[in-house]
């Protein structure tokens, strides 16, 4: 009852946000932003829907939001766990830190997030924290100096934690 | 006194400034042919291709299509420098191109191809991307390739700008964007049209008409099957396009020779049922102007299947105001199986229908299950200008040295009304002149009169043209549109109720169907004109004018109709249609699980209802359900369509639809359909 309530909160904000955006192409990114916000990504039909309350093509929408890095069309997990690639980290061996993660949660061919949606994990171009490379985040939280052992240990407490709940 | 002229220099020649948009179109006019993929001077400048670039004195290399012409430029089209950059554009493009050149649809007549050749690229020092994407057939008229795609943008602004619907546009970026619809859907499940402009613009086999001639020659081919072609107007006056002759060359006798020669058993002229659409649809007209029903006015022709299908899908509040007539292509396929087997004693079921259109979109029409009674569709196959032109050149037949035949009988025989339909315009100066020889009977009047024949006011190239005439002391008030856009601009007028009219002409494509995508190209507005000339030329060269007094016409009405309107008119001539959903896509749920015994409730939020105010029925209807307690009782949800889009809002309970439901009505669906509902299980 409460996951229904939720998710019929979840919609009603879609156009709160619309509402105090106004309905100008213009407002679309920053709409897209708080909507992701949302729901943590860009489902198709909100996207459609979004289309549809601004007058604008499902296709322009769709382009818009698959151009900006930031905005995802895939569910996204709970945790979302960025390993810096940027030329500092990459020398200092981030891809082992990388594929190590993956290999913990089992993400094989292709596969970015958890089917649990708890994890998602992906590389980013650079975080802007060189000097501690190679850098991992978590949702907020930045581990500096990581190694394939380090990463593992954090996404164990982690679990641990959620298993507690 | 004189005034002294601006002057750009262009490669050390004088060029006087003209009033043009932009350099690129200066140094054109100069005589020099710069090559472009992104330019097109009826859409907006994109300057992405760069292949227009050029050197200007003090402000380096820039692309010429995006500088205004000033006094005093020094412009220089031609250097090493920009040579070098050319050949790297087109080798860069090359690298991502699947360049499987000899069996492309596009072969001969592809810009990329032409444009290395031109510039000598012979080799490409980049790696071939291996990655293919699959082919969109989804729809009968058009094919998309994205392996073929250069990313020029030119389908993309000729769907939104000209055509005002946006199926398509840029998505992703850098090395993996590309044009796609929505979610990388197919055509077939989003709200295309099939006008097929967008295969009209495309410079390479990224977008293309999908081609039937392998139907046609298997139908020619069998010899149990008599096949039957039916010729639209605007073919006659662009087919000698694809054989060297100007655009406007028109020698009708030479396609219907080369039909022949094809093998086609008889050829007929979709004229003739464009002059029977014509007293169809002004008997229609002045029933419902002498109703003077609001509701049933303006009537909008509906000969343009692409107008058609945008109006299921985008205005579904004008269906009820759409001629009931079916389209002279199809009323031909009607009469085939029917009329014409019967006089000519050819089984229908033996009968292969082919119809050669300058249209994309009525390959889509054929297909409709309206045009298919008894699961076969009247009209077999479509074919293109350009299909046919392939065609001709396959059988080896020497175009030029064809002797002219003439249609065949009884439905090869046309006046010139039914000639220009293939014009904008065409279609209401057909209707006018035959309603105002009904409100104006005029004694002295025979067959073949010249009075009332010409309505320059419905005719050339405007977007939206106006006009009221008197026609037997009633006021009727006019508008023709062509291309989408334009008919959305009238739309917007009748709806702000800035305008009323009593007859609208729409048709999808600029020029009308003489600027179809399935006409030879390149199709811009000088051609169109020269083409649309050469109809009304066509039209001014027929004894008969006059869709009436076509003794042919008269003849199938004594002989198999009975009368305009009639019930077999009314059988076999007038058709119904009805809202499409726009995209295919999943429901806005509010709950993950699907529970057994819940009372299901939608409510659609697409485009019509959300218009209509879905959003708040949806918002009181959270409400109820919460007040209640009944969360888990009731699965409400958005949903996007339910095709009922002239009834909307609409919402959905338990599989009944709930249509027109106004915010006042929430308690009583909520009580009469939904409680009830849950008191029942």
């Amino acid at each position: 009852m409460t996951a229904v309530r939720a998710a019929q909160r979840k919609f009603e904000r879609v156009n709160e946000i619309i509402e105090k955006h106004g309905r100008d192409q213009s407002s679309l990114v920053p709409i897209l932003q708080e909507v992701q916000a949302e729901y943590r990504y860009l489902p198709e039909e909100i996207l459609t829907y979004i289309a549809t309350a601004m007058s604008l093509s499902v296709a322009t929408v769709f382009g818009v939001a698959t151009f900006y890095a930031q905005f995802s069309l895939e569910p996204k997990g709970k945790y979302v766990v960025r390993v810096c690639d940027g030329t500092a980290c990459h020398v200092r061996q981030s891809m082992p830190v990388y594929e190590a993660v993956r290999s913990k949660l089992g993400l094989v061919d292709g596969k970015f997030t958890t089917p649990d949606l708890m994890f998602t994990v992906e590389t980013v171009s650079c975080l802007g924290a060189c000097g501690l490379a190679p850098v991992m985040t978590i949702n907020d939280e930045v581990h500096g100096k990581m190694t394939p052992e380090a990463a593992c240990i954090i996404i164990d407490t982690l679990l641990e934690r959620e298993g507690e709940k | 006194m004189m005034s002294v002229q601006q002057m750009v220099t262009v490669d050390g020649l004088q060029v006087p400034i003209e009033g043009e948009r932009n350099l690129l179109e200066l140094i054109r006019k100069a005589g020099i042919d710069l090559p472009t993929f992104c330019y097109h001077s009826e859409l907006s400048v994109y300057g992405a291709c760069r292949m227009c670039v050029v050197e200007i004195e003090g402000r380096g290399v820039i692309a010429s299509c995006t500088v205004e012409p000033q006094p005093g430029m020094v412009v220089r089209t031609n250097t090493e420098k920009l040579r070098a950059i050319r050949r790297t554009i087109i080798e860069l493009l090359l690298a991502n191109h699947d360049r499987d050149c000899t069996t492309c649809s596009k072969n001969g007549g592809c810009k990329l191809q032409d444009l290395a050749r031109r510039f000598g690229v012979t080799r490409v020092r980049f790696g071939q991307s291996d990655e293919m994407r699959p082919l969109d057939e989804s729809t009968p008229a058009i094919v998309r390739d994205p392996n073929k795609c250069i990313l020029c943008g030119d389908c993309v602004r000729v769907c939104s700008e000209v055509q005002g619907v946006g199926i398509l546009d840029f998505a992703y970026r850098g090395s993996y964007s590309m044009v796609t619809p929505a979610f990388g859907k197919n055509l077939a499940d989003v709200d295309c049209v099939q006008c097929g402009q967008c295969a009209s613009v495309c410079p390479t086999a990224a977008i293309t008409i999908h081609s039937s001639t392998d139907d046609v020659w298997k139908a020619i081919h069998d010899p149990k099957k008599k096949v039957v072609a039916q010729v639209a107007p605007a073919v006659r006056v662009a087919l000698g396009e694809e054989f060297g002759h100007a655009p406007g060359w028109a020698e009708p006798g030479k396609v219907v020779a080369a039909l022949k020669r094809i093998g086609f058993d008889l050829v007929f002229d979709t004229s003739f049922t464009a002059d029977l659409t014509v007293v169809e649809e002004t008997a229609e007209f002045l029933e419902r102007f002498a109703s003077g029903s609001l509701e049933r006015l303006p009537q909008f022709t509906s000969c343009c299947p692409a107008w058609v299908k945008y109006v299921e899908q985008y205005h579904p509040e004008y269906l009820g105001n759409l001629s009931s007539c079916k389209s002279p292509q199809q009323m031909f396929g009607s009469l085939a199986r029917t009329y014409l087997s019967r006089e000519l004693d050819i089984e229908p079921e033996d009968m292969y229908v082919v119809s050669v259109m300058p249209c994309t979109a009525k390959k889509f029409e054929a297909t409709r299950k309206e045009f298919a009674p008894d699961g076969r569709p009247d009209v077999d196959a479509v074919m293109t200008t350009q299909e046919l032109a392939r065609m001709i050149r396959e059988a080896g037949i020497e175009f030029d040295d064809l002797t002219v035949e003439a249609f065949d009988l009884p439905l090869g025989m046309a006046t010139g009304a039914g000639m220009i339909f293939g014009n904008t315009g065409g279609v209401a100066e057909a209707v006018l002149r035959a309603a105002s020889d009904i409100l104006e009977p005029d004694k002295s009047a025979g067959v073949g009169n010249s009075k009332k024949l010409v309505f320059e006011a419905v005719r050339g190239a405007e977007g939206v043209k106006e006009a009221t005439l008197t026609l037997g002391g009633h006021e009727v008030r006019l508008a023709v549109a062509h291309s989408l856009g334009a008919a959305a601009e009238v739309l917007e007028r009748i709806k702000s109720g800035e305008a009323s009219y009593d007859l609208i002409e729409v048709m999808a494509c600029p020029g009308g169907c003489i600027g179809g995508a399935g006409q030879p190209n390149p199709s811009h507005l000088e051609v169109r004109k020269k083409r649309a000339k050469a109809l009304y030329d066509v039209d001014t060269m027929q004894m008969l004018r006059k869709a009436h007094d076509n003794p042919f016409v008269k003849q199938l009405y004594d002989r198999f109709l009975g009368k305009p309107l009639g019930d077999a008119s009314h059988g076999l001539l007038h058709t119904e249609y009805g809202t499409r959903r726009r995209i295919e896509g999943e429901d806005i749920k509010f709950s993950l699980e699907e529970v057994d015994g819940r009372v299901d409730v939608g409510v659609c939020v697409g485009t019509c209802c959300y218009l209509h105010g879905s959003y708040d029925l949806l918002r009181g209807l959270m409400d109820r359900v919460n007040e209640a307690g009944l969360d888990d009782k009731v699965n409400l949800h958005a949903t996007f369509c339910f095709e009922n889009c002239e009834h909307s809002p609409n919402i959905q309970v338990g599989g009944e639809i709930v249509s027109a439901v106004r915010e006042e009505d929430i308690d009583r669906i909520f009580k009469e359909k939904i409680l009830s509902r849950l008191q029942d299980q």
